[in-house]
């Protein structure tokens, strides 16, 4: 019941169109040693799977798949590990149907 | 700094920017409204259901021109366990009326259909626009915002926030404060193209008639949350959402949830060998009345999503955010034509305007429900739904045994799992929480 699907987020995002702003990621991780529990449950959380751990066991983010839901900031900003910003005017996912 | 001023800004071309936008426009304002999407609707996510009257309220002919999908004429309610769900259906061939009630959309689609009226009626749009700052004079008061374009300084004697439920301004702003994950759910959904004649035949449809499907049970884990599947003209929108909290406390994957839905048995003919365009992911305001913040202040109103107007009872968001920005502007309207400053005592009429609406008094009627579902999530989505269809097979199935027996045994599945007193606590809490 509770096994992971072996669900591919890669193929789900393909689906999507996206102005990215290389150069310009809109979300930042703040440096850190060990992640704090907010940062760790953005690896489940977040619907894009935008974040990972790296092999020192630290979270990074990819913002070119977001979907600007904004689950992580309201998880993980407030104690600072991120800074969430909008994308520039034009820029992120661009939905066709919404 | 852009010359030009204006008698309002609107942060935003969703339902609540577009209705403001609108209102204002048609009462001769001047209006600027701001969209950092390439078009609006591009950044919108919703299932989407669109409730005629508050539209209505805004375009009376709208259904000749609107990209409407279907209109409603079946409500399914699902009680999901894994491989069963006990429904309630209602279907009614008066929903087949001249002017329907309520119809699936698409909202980029829709979206760019509103803007377009709201531009015919006299206001600027500027897409590709994300406003960075809120602006205020030497008196704290707001005048204006600040965008990410050169020169992007402008000012209003209002800026109406309708920017969303993840909406940063008003926030950065200390105005409101941010969503928290309790009271905020986070819904993933997809986009499943068919043939129509292929949708009509599965939903038992003829013509543009529609379907709607809510479900919640086991799909949810034990979290607070519900599944949606919702019939559109040649595709289906199928989604799931669950409190964020309460994925931060699991560890439970959106995807994974989603995916599960999708393949539960009742569901998953519904979708068989469709072509999937989209995937999406959005926040729902779930706090209800009791998270609903200040609504106005020196020169700025807060309007839809962005003020927390959603009932996740009667899962309404749209028109709460429709209705919240025309009364906003209807306010607006009505202190510009005294004459009078956009100061926070004259633009206090609009929560008394919205307080006598729908709005206030439906989030009102449940203001308890959100608390009491989100802290027994797990009898609420886990164990009733169990409990149900248990019931409902041992009702159903015919093997010899005495039905008095088998009402005995149902009755004790719900005594052993809940005790008589626990039964008799939730039924109390919900009808409370109800009324």
């Amino acid at each position: 019941m509770n096994v992971e699907s072996p669900v591919r987020v890669e193929d789900k995002l393909y689906y999507n169109r996206y102005l990215v702003d290389i150069g310009h990621p809109h979300v930042k991780v703040r440096a850190h040693t060990t992640p704090s529990p907010q940062l760790l449950a953005l690896l489940k959380a977040c619907p894009a799977r935008c974040y990972e751990l790296n092999d020192n066991g630290q979270v990074e983010i990819t913002v070119d798949g977001c979907i600007e839901c904004g689950t992580c900031r309201v998880i993980a900003e407030p104690t600072g590990d991120i800074e969430w910003s909008h994308p520039r005017g034009g820029y992120g996912v661009q939905f066709k149907f919404g | 700094m852009i010359e030009e001023r204006f008698d309002a800004i609107v942060v935003g071309a969703g339902m609540a920017g577009n209705a403001a936008a609108l209102t204002m426009a048609k009462r001769g304002m001047k209006v600027l409204q701001l969209e950092r999407g390439e078009y609006p609707g591009s950044k919108n996510v919703q299932g989407a259901i669109l409730y005629a009257d508050m539209l209505e309220k805004l375009i009376p002919e709208f259904r000749e021109e609107a990209p409407l999908e279907r209109h409603v004429i079946e409500q399914r309610f699902w009680m999901m366990d894994d491989r069963s769900h006990v429904g309630m259906h209602y279907r009614s061939d008066e929903f087949n009326e001249e002017r329907p009630n309520r119809y699936t959309i698409i909202r980029a689609q829709f979206d760019k259909w509103f803007s377009s009226k709201v531009r015919e009626a006299g206001a600027t749009l500027l897409c590709e626009t994300t406003v960075t700052e809120l602006v205020r004079d030497e008196r704290e008061r707001i005048v204006g915002v600040r965008t990410d374009r050169r020169d992007g300084e402008i000012h209003a004697d209002v800026v109406v926030l309708a920017e969303g439920v993840n909406g940063l301004l008003g926030t950065r702003a200390g105005l409101r404060a941010r969503p928290r994950p309790d009271n905020v759910a986070l819904a993933v959904k997809e986009m499943h193209f068919l043939p129509r004649e292929t949708i009509e035949a599965r939903f038992n449809l003829k013509g543009d008639e529609g379907v709607v499907i809510e479900a919640a049970g086991t799909i949810s884990r034990g979290m607070t949350g519900m599944g949606f599947i919702y019939a559109n003209k040649e595709c289906i929108s199928l989604g799931i959402g669950c409190l964020v909290a309460d994925f931060q406390r699991t560890g439970q994957t959106p995807y994974g949830l989603l995916d599960q839905f999708k393949s539960h048995p009742s569901v998953a003919p519904l979708v068989a060998g469709s072509e999937v365009k989209e995937y999406s992911a959005h926040l729902i305001p779930e706090g209800g009345y009791k998270s609903i913040p200040q609504l106005y202040g020196e020169g700025w109103v807060v309007v839809g999503d962005a003020a927390q107007l959603n009932n996740a009872i009667h899962r309404e968001g749209s028109n709460l955010a429709m209705t919240s920005g025309r009364i906003a502007a209807e306010a607006i309207g009505l202190v510009k034509s005294r004459g009078e400053p956009m100061s926070a005592a004259n633009l206090s009429i609009y929560k008394k305007m919205l307080d006598d609406s729908f709005v206030i008094k439906d989030l009102k009627k449940y203001k308890d429900l959100p608390p009491l579902m989100h802290t027994q999530s797990q009898n609420f989505f886990l164990t009733y739904p169990q409990l149900i269809s248990k019931a409902m097979q041992n009702f159903v199935r015919v093997d010899g045994t005495p039905k008095a027996e088998k009402e005995k045994a149902t009755l004790k599945s719900f005594v052993k799992a809940r005790s008589w007193a626990g039964l008799f606590g939730d039924a109390c809490r919900l009808a409370r929480a109800w009324r």
